[in-house]
């Protein structure tokens, strides 16, 4: 009995090159890329990994050292996150989204989608009769620092001269779209984040931002500039507003299946619906980027009404096209 | 198997078919690692603008310079805000850098693999959970505003405490995506702790002797042996002496003692283990 060791020690330094390789191939891993492993390791770490596992089992089954069991578990833990990790290279995960699942995504929203137009229509009108009525509620809609001028006490004339501003080409239009698009990814990803809370913040948010629009709407329009007006707006507003109201229907989404989440349970419901969100909104953010450098750039360079409101019809009818046209599901 | 009674630990079963239980990262660490993001956050933002700042000056702020730097303290502030979670937790380690230095990671509550769209979705919450409070913190007003700022602190703390109020520790963001964060420590593969004195003829033990004690109690063993304080040892082994009528010897030291007795009792165990009983601590009669 003297000299022979214990199983579980002869155990441990059979195995223990084995779980000093993956641990070996796993730092290596987490400090670079992939790529800079040689194929014989990336290939090498499935198999390590297993033997590790079983390892775990056994030590589990029949080892009473404390501390090796905890070593093993946190060993496997590390491979297995890797091993079943994302398999996809970040190329092709992109492509992925742009291809599949944003559509779908957004197409799977149509509901809440027309949802949150709604709303924002709703706004806007009832933002465009009440300044028809009495131009005094302009001011409740729209902040004056935004405004910039656009308000009911200026005139024909220089309200015509804020939508054709000349342009510099010393004009800061780069920081111009960069503050634009941030501003409004930072109210897109807010309206998403408050739909949870029964989505009654979402809408409170999306209605809003119609009034806002509707309210200069009926400035301009009570001096006849309706149709330079919806120019001016509309290059980028199609895809801003888009963006908005997909980022509402996101939030609307989540916070309809956790109030009412059916057959499923409230948690269920709630992650699926967080799910969609989560990559509507992906999409949304790109979305307000193309609008910010519409908006910064092309508004400010193209002076012709109708031009803008090509490019308006035009956007309006790829993204139609781009998310609504159907197609498979991902490969 | 043991059965651990550990609130903390949940089930993670891989594919084939082993049981991971892993850990429910604690509120409290969790904490301490968004304190460190946010530390890291604003510290980029200040040397940010020092750069640009300094740029400015060294320029003199005209024309397109000015204009770059606005456009990278903008764009910066935003992807930060923004994107500084995301970016790290899609990552292979699934972890900010507050997260990495407290042994944490974001997992799916599934065991599958975490996808893209979940940690957006986890991250995009943190302007309700984190930001809106923050930003209503520093807000002030009077009368009607200050009510309804008060109202607003109110509805989101019940977001900002809702962690402490569920059995996986899940914020808001956890809840929707589908995640957790649980414990991911680095463990360093420590010597064994019998292999110093297996089988060393000055200590023989009878198996009445071995019989005294359970797996705990050789667990506890182990972590006084592996601390190697010398007045726990004198103790522990004074403890055990006594409970095994173990005679001392004059040059007997209580650290090869304490070896020898629990590479004897492991063995014991372990022996008992393969034939199915496995002996929990030393109430355990079976």
């Amino acid at each position: 009995m003297a000299n022979v060791s214990l199983r579980s020690l002869r155990f441990r330094q059979e195995r223990e090159a084995t779980w000093v390789q993956l641990e070996d191939l796993l730092k290596r891993l987490e400090r670079r890329s992939p790529a800079s492993l040689s194929d014989e390791d990336m290939l090498a770490i499935p198999s390590l990994y297993r033997a590790t596992l079983s390892s775990l089992s056994v030590a589990r089954a029949t080892s009473l050292d404390l501390a090796l069991i905890e070593y093993l578990e946190a060993l496997c833990a590390r491979a297995y996150f890797f091993v079943y990790g994302a398999r996809t290279t970040l190329v092709e995960r992109i492509g992925d989204f742009f291809a599949y699942s944003w559509p779908n995504a957004v197409r799977n929203m149509w509901r809440e989608t027309i949802a949150a137009g709604l709303i924002m229509a709703v706004g806007a009108l009832a933002a465009f009769f009440l300044i028809q009525s009495d131009p005094a509620f302009y001011f409740s809609f729209v902040p004056a620092e935004l405004s910039g001028g656009r308000d009911p006490g200026a005139s024909a004339a220089e309200l015509r001269e804020t939508l054709y501003q000349p342009v510099d080409v010393d004009d800061a239009l780069g920081v111009f779209a960069t503050f634009l698009f941030t501003h409004n990814a930072q109210i897109a990803i807010f309206a998403f984040a408050l739909g949870v809370a029964f989505c009654l913040p979402s809408i409170f948010l999306i209605a809003y931002n119609g009034c806002t629009l509707g309210a200069m709407f009926a400035v301009f329009a009570a001096h006849g500039l309706a149709f330079e007006f919806g120019g001016w707006v509309l290059i980028h507003g199609v895809t801003e507003l888009l963006a908005i109201t997909l980022a509402g229907a996101a939030g609307l989404r989540v916070g309809w299946a956790v109030a009412f989440p059916g057959a499923l349970s409230r948690l269920e419901a709630a992650e699926r619906a967080g799910r969609e969100g989560g990559v509507a909104m992906i999409g949304v953010v790109v979305m307000l980027m193309l609008a910010g450098l519409l908006e910064g750039f092309a508004r400010q360079l193209i002076q012709a009404d109708l031009v803008r409101w090509s490019i308006a019809g035009a956007s309006a009818v790829i993204w139609a096209l781009y998310f609504y046209i159907p197609r498979g599901q991902r490969r | 198997m043991t059965v651990t009674a550990d609130p903390e630990v949940r089930p993670l079963v891989t594919p084939e078919g082993v049981d991971l239980r892993v850990r429910i990262a604690p509120v409290s660490e969790r904490g301490a690692a968004l304190l460190i993001d946010l530390a890291i956050i604003v510290a980029a933002l200040i040397a940010a603008t020092l750069v640009v700042a300094g740029f400015g000056m060294a320029t003199g702020m005209q024309g397109a310079s000015g204009q770059l730097a606005a456009i990278i303290w903008l764009l910066g502030f935003f992807l930060l805000r923004n994107f500084y979670f995301t970016a790290f937790e899609c990552g292979a380690r699934g972890a900010t850098p507050g997260k990495r230095i407290l042994g944490l990671r974001v997992a799916a509550r599934s065991g599958g693999a975490l996808r893209v769209d979940q940690v957006v979705a986890r991250n995009a919450m943190r302007e309700l959970e984190l930001y809106l409070p923050i930003g209503f913190l520093f807000a002030n007003g009077s009368d009607v505003e200050a009510l309804i700022i008060l109202c607003g602190i109110v509805w989101c703390a019940i977001f900002v405490f809702l962690p402490l109020f569920n059995r996986d520790r899940l914020r808001l963001g956890d809840i929707i995506a589908g995640t957790w964060v649980i414990k991911a420590p680095k463990q360093v593969l420590l010597p064994d702790m019998a292999s110093a004195r297996a089988g060393d003829p000055a200590f023989v033990f009878t198996d009445a002797q071995l019989d005294q004690y359970g797996v705990k109690e050789l667990q506890v063993l182990e972590s006084v042996l592996r601390n190697a304080d010398p007045t726990a040892m004198t103790a522990v082994a004074e403890r055990i002496r006594t409970k095994i009528s173990w005679r001392k010897t004059g040059r007997e030291l209580d650290s090869e003692f304490l070896s020898a007795y629990y590479a004897a009792l492991r063995r014991r165990l372990e022996q008992r283990l393969l034939f199915g009983k496995r002996k929990r601590d030393k109430h355990d009669l079976s």
